[in-house]
């Protein structure tokens, strides 16, 4: 089933995917099968491995289910401080 | 109360709204742009955030630094954009009845930013191109440190 997710890129995604956001409509139904869509689309350098994701601002597990509206981060490794 | 500030972090200004009589401690942390990080020369870096989960994993650090020391207030801003070296990229501070405690949880409010908080950064170099700092690693190990 198709469903309508944000999605916002953050420093090395930004600079592969080449935009800041977008709005994408997807059968993928985890984090796990979007991020595969998105890295088939953008040859992103990192994978699950070392990304975390964030749904709608709050961490989540890559098995975690889209629903409609979804706003999705793929978190790269972070470097504040 | 966290923040993230696209304007220079002024820690003298911003100290100035924490005095409080009941505070016999009061614990600040700055970490600033250093010119150097492994062997490279940095001559600037530019820090990038994702706003409104850093702002909440930023909320939800200090409610804990509340909860589980026995301190009066803690407060975290953190840059945002292009830093020269000397900027201020953090400011913590942390007021307490007394010292052991404000120095804690100080201690574990900046650990935890840098593990948790969705904020990255680019290093600028002399004469290489500049590459974002991948860091999840050292935040876990507790070395490598890069703008500290």
């Amino acid at each position: 089933m198709y469903k309508k997710v944000k999605i916002e890129y953050f420093a090395v995604l930004r600079e592969q995917a080449k935009i800041n956001s977008e709005e994408l409509e997807t059968s993928s139904a985890d984090a796990r099968e979007l991020l595969s869509e998105l890295t088939s689309k953008y040859n992103f350098s990192l994978n699950e491995s070392t990304l975390k994701v964030a749904i709608n601002e709050e961490y989540c597990e890559f098995t975690t289910k889209l629903n409609e509206g979804d706003r999705v981060v793929f978190i790269p490794p972070v470097a504040g401080g | 109360m966290f923040k993230i500030s696209q304007t220079k972090i002024d820690p003298i200004d911003l100290g100035k709204r924490f005095d409080d009589p009941r505070a016999g401690a009061v614990v600040t942390f700055e970490g600033k742009v250093r010119n150097h990080n492994e062997g490279k020369n940095v001559t600037s870096l530019e820090y990038q955030a994702y706003g409104a989960m850093a702002v909440k994993e930023g909320q939800k650090i200090l409610d804990q630094a509340l909860n589980q020391f026995d301190i009066l207030d803690a407060y975290c801003v953190h840059a945002e954009g292009h830093l020269e070296i000397g900027d201020v990229a953090i400011w913590i501070i942390v007021t307490s009845k007394h010292r052991a405690e404000a120095y804690k949880a100080n201690q574990f409010i900046i650990d935890t930013v840098k593990a948790t908080v969705p904020i990255w950064k680019k290093e600028h170099y002399v004469d290489e191109e500049p590459v974002w700092v991948a860091c999840h690693q050292c935040a876990e190990s507790g070395h490598h440190e890069h703008s500290l």
